[in-house]
C-alpha cells in the first residue's frame, strides 16, 4: 500500500473533514407551522449522503493509516447526535457549531471554512452531494471556493495515489465523468459510492468517548457575507389528484387509458 | 433595463428543449435577456433563441475556440461574461450540467443561489422551491448584489416571444483550472435523462427481476419516455441506482408519469408529486399510489404494460 499513499508530506497525520448534517428522516412527516417554522420534534438522522461521506471518509483513513478523520456539522444542541453517529462509523473527533438559528448555505460554508481552517490543514474533504431537507445544492461548492480547493460532486467512485485524486461523478441518464484533481480537494459523496457500515452497539459506546469541540455561531470570528437567502414562508404541499379507476378487462382498460394519456398528457 | 443572464445547455449539438422553460421564466418588460453559448454554436442557435426572447446571444469562447465541457472553465466564463456586461442575474437549468456549473458561479460571486426553483418572481427577488423532497413548499428571497436561479426543468411551460436577437462574440481568457475531466462515460444503452424526460415509466418492488424491466424499456421506446425505478426496486437489485425516482434518488417532473408496481412511499412521491398526470398500475386496490395518482389501473403490470405498449404503438402508428 505505500506507493498508494496520498501523504506526501511524511511525518504527518493526514487529515481528513468530513462535513455531515442532522436532518429529519426521509419517512418523517413534516408539518408547518405558522410562517416559516416547521414542528421540528421529527425523528432527526444523518443526512443519507453525508453518511456515505463518512463511510468513504473512514475507510480512506483506515487505508492511508498515519490519518485523522474529522466530523464537522453545525445545527442546532441536538445535532450531537449526528457527529455521534459519524463517530460510532469510525471518525476520530468530532467539530459542533452550534447554533438556534438555521443558517443559510452561504454562512453555513462559511462557518464551516472557519472551523476547518481554525483545526488544522486539510488534505480531504468530503461532503454528501446534497441534503435532503433544505435542498440547496451548494454549500460544498461554496466551502470549496473559500478554501480554494477543486470540487467535485456527486461522485460514486473515488481512488487517490499519490496526492492525485480521481473520481467518477454521475452526471445524466447514466453517464459518468472521470475527474482528475490534486490534494487538497473536495468530493461530494452521491448514492452508490459506497455502502455505510452497521453500527454496532460497542461503536456506539466508544463513540462516546471521543471528544467534540463545541463552538458558538454568534460568537464565532469569521466574515460575515453581504449576500443571503431568506426562508420567508413554509407551506405544506398540497396534494389535489382525484384518482379515477378505470374499468374493464384489460384491453378496454387500456384502450381508456390510451385515450386519457393523450388527452391529458398532452406528449404525443 | 435590467440585464439577465441565460446559461444555455446543448446535448449533441442541440438546444435542450428545458432551456426554453428557463426563457420563458427570466423574462420580464423591462428584461434584457443575453443568452450565454458556449459550444461554439451561438450563430447556429440564433434563430431558435429569439424566437423565445432572447435579445442579445453571447457567443463565448476561448483562444482556441469553444469551450470543451469543464464545470469549473464553464463557470469562470460565465462569470466573466457577467462582470464584463454588467450582468447581476443569472438563470440556468437544475440539470447536471447546471448543478455543476451555478454553485460554482455563485461560490465565487459570493451571490445567493436557489436551485430547483419552481416559479421565480424576478422583480421582487422570490423563488418558490419544494423542500423535504416535495412536503414543503419554500418561498426564499435573495439578497445581494447578484442572483443566480437554477430552474426545475419542465417546471415553468415555455412560450414563445419572438424578437430579433443580436450576435455578441465575447472572449474570455481562461487557464487550465483545478480538475481535468478526463473522459465522459456514456451508459451501455444510453436512454433519456430522467430529470429532463417529458414522460416516466418506472417500476417498483413488484418487477420481481431485473430482467423484467426490458417490458418498461419496450414501452419507454414507443413513447420516447425514460425508465425509472423506486427505491425498493433499487434496493432488490432490480434496477441501478441512476434510475432512483424519489428522496435519495432523483426529483422528476415529467408531463406523464406511469408508475407500474409502486406501492407510493412518502419517499418515491417525494420525488416525482409535481409529474403532470400521474397513473398508477397496480394489483393491490388499497395500495397507497392510488391516492396520490390521476388515473389508476387495478391489475397485474405484466398483462397491462404490454397491451399498453401494443396499443400505444398502434396508436402513434408505428
Amino acid at each position: 500500500m505505500s506507493d498508494n499513499k496520498i501523504w506526501l508530506r511524511r511525518g504527518w497525520t493526514m487529515k481528513i473533514y468530513v462535513c455531515v448534517k442532522h436532518v429529519p428522516d426521509s419517512a418523517a412527516n413534516i408539518i408547518v407551522r405558522e410562517g416559516n417554522r416547521f414542528d421540528e420534534s421529527v425523528k432527526y438522522v444523518i443526512n443519507p449522503y453525508d453518511e456515505i461521506a463518512v463511510e468513504e471518509a473512514v475507510r480512506v483513513g483506515e487505508r492511508e493509516g498515519d490519518s485523522e478523520v474529522i466530523a464537522v456539522t453545525l445545527g442546532r444542541g441536538g445535532a450531537i447526535n449526528t457527529l455521534r453517529t459519524a463517530l460510532a462509523m469510525g471518525a476520530d473527533r468530532g467539530i459542533l457549531i452550534k447554533t438556534d438559528t438555521r443558517p443559510d448555505s452561504i454562512i453555513t460554508a462559511r462557518a464551516l471554512n472557519a472551523a476547518i481552517e481554525q483545526d488544522g490543514r486539510p488534505d480531504i474533504i468530503f461532503t454528501g452531494k446534497e441534503s435532503i431537507d433544505s435542498e440547496g445544492m451548494q454549500t460544498m461548492y461554496r466551502l470549496a471556493n473559500a478554501l480554494g480547493m477543486p470540487a467535485a460532486n456527486n461522485v460514486v467512485a473515488f481512488s487517490v495515489t499519490g496526492g492525485q485524486v480521481t473520481v467518477e461523478c454521475e452526471i445524466e441518464a447514466g453517464a459518468r465523468q472521470v475527474v482528475e484533481m490534486g490534494v487538497p480537494c473536495l468530493v461530494g459523496a452521491g448514492k452508490g459510492l459506497n455502502n455505510p457500515r452497521y453500527i454496532k452497539i460497542p461503536d456506539v459506546m466508544k463513540a462516546r468517548r471521543k471528544h467534540v469541540d463545541q463552538i458558538d455561531l454568534e460568537n464565532f470570528d469569521f466574515k460575515r457575507p453581504s449576500s443571503s437567502l431568506e426562508i420567508i414562508e413554509l407551506q405544506p404541499a398540497l396534494e389535489k389528484r382525484q384518482c379515477h379507476v378505470l374499468k374493464g378487462n384489460p384491453e378496454d382498460v387500456v384502450q381508456q387509458l390510451v385515450k386519457l394519456i393523450r388527452e391529458e398528457g398532452k406528449v404525443f | 433595463m435590467k440585464k439577465i443572464g441565460i446559461l444555455i445547455e446543448d446535448r449533441n449539438g442541440e438546444i435542450k428543449t428545458a432551456n426554453y422553460g428557463v426563457i420563458t421564466a427570466a423574462r420580464g418588460d423591462d428584461h434584457e435577456l443575453y443568452a450565454f453559448v458556449l459550444d461554439g454554436s451561438g450563430e447556429r442557435y440564433k434563430d431558435e433563441l429569439q424566437e423565445y426572447g432572447v435579445h442579445k446571444v453571447i457567443d463565448i469562447y476561448r483562444e482556441d475556440g469553444k469551450i470543451l465541457w469543464n464545470p469549473e472553465l464553464w463557470s469562470l466564463a460565465v462569470t466573466d461574461t457577467m462582470r464584463h456586461f454588467g450582468i447581476n442575474t443569472l438563470f440556468g437549468l437544475t440539470s447536471a450540467q447546471g448543478r455543476d456549473v451555478l454553485p460554482r458561479v455563485a461560490a465565487s460571486l459570493e451571490a445567493p443561489l436557489v436551485m430547483d426553483c419552481i416559479n421565480v418572481n424576478v422583480a421582487d427577488r422570490t423563488v418558490k422551491k419544494s423542500q423535504f423532497s416535495g412536503k414543503v413548499l419554500a418561498t426564499i428571497r435573495l439578497s445581494g448584489q447578484f442572483s443566480v436561479y437554477g430552474i426545475r426543468p419542465n417546471a415553468v411551460e415555455p412560450e414563445p416571444a419572438p424578437c430579433e436577437a443580436e450576435m455578441i462574440p465575447h472572449h474570455v481568457p481562461l487557464s487550465t483550472g483545478k480538475m481535468l475531466i478526463k473522459e465522459i462515460r456514456q451508459p451501455e444503452s444510453a436512454g433519456i435523462d430522467l430529470t429532463e424526460a417529458e414522460v416516466i415509466i418506472s417500476g417498483g418492488r413488484a418487477m420481481a427481476r431485473a430482467e423484467n424491466f426490458s417490458m418498461l424499456q419496450e414501452c419507454a421506446e414507443v413513447i420516447g419516455a425514460a425508465v425509472g425505478a423506486s427505491r425498493a426496486a433499487v434496493d432488490s437489485g432490480y434496477a441501478p441506482h441512476d434510475m432512483q425516482v424519489g428522496q435519495t434518488g432523483k426529483t422528476v417532473s415529467p408531463k406523464l408519469y406511469i408508475a407500474c408496481g409502486i406501492s407510493g412511499s412518502i419517499q418515491h412521491f417525494a420525488g416525482m408529486k409535481t409529474s403532470g398526470v400521474i397513473v398508477a398500475i397496480n394489483t393491490d386496490p388499497d395500495a397507497p399510489i392510488f391516492e396520490k395518482c390521476d388515473f389508476g389501473v387495478v391489475a397485474d403490470l405484466y398483462e397491462i404494460v404490454p397491451l399498453l405498449t401494443r396499443q400505444l404503438k398502434q396508436a402513434l402508428g408505428n
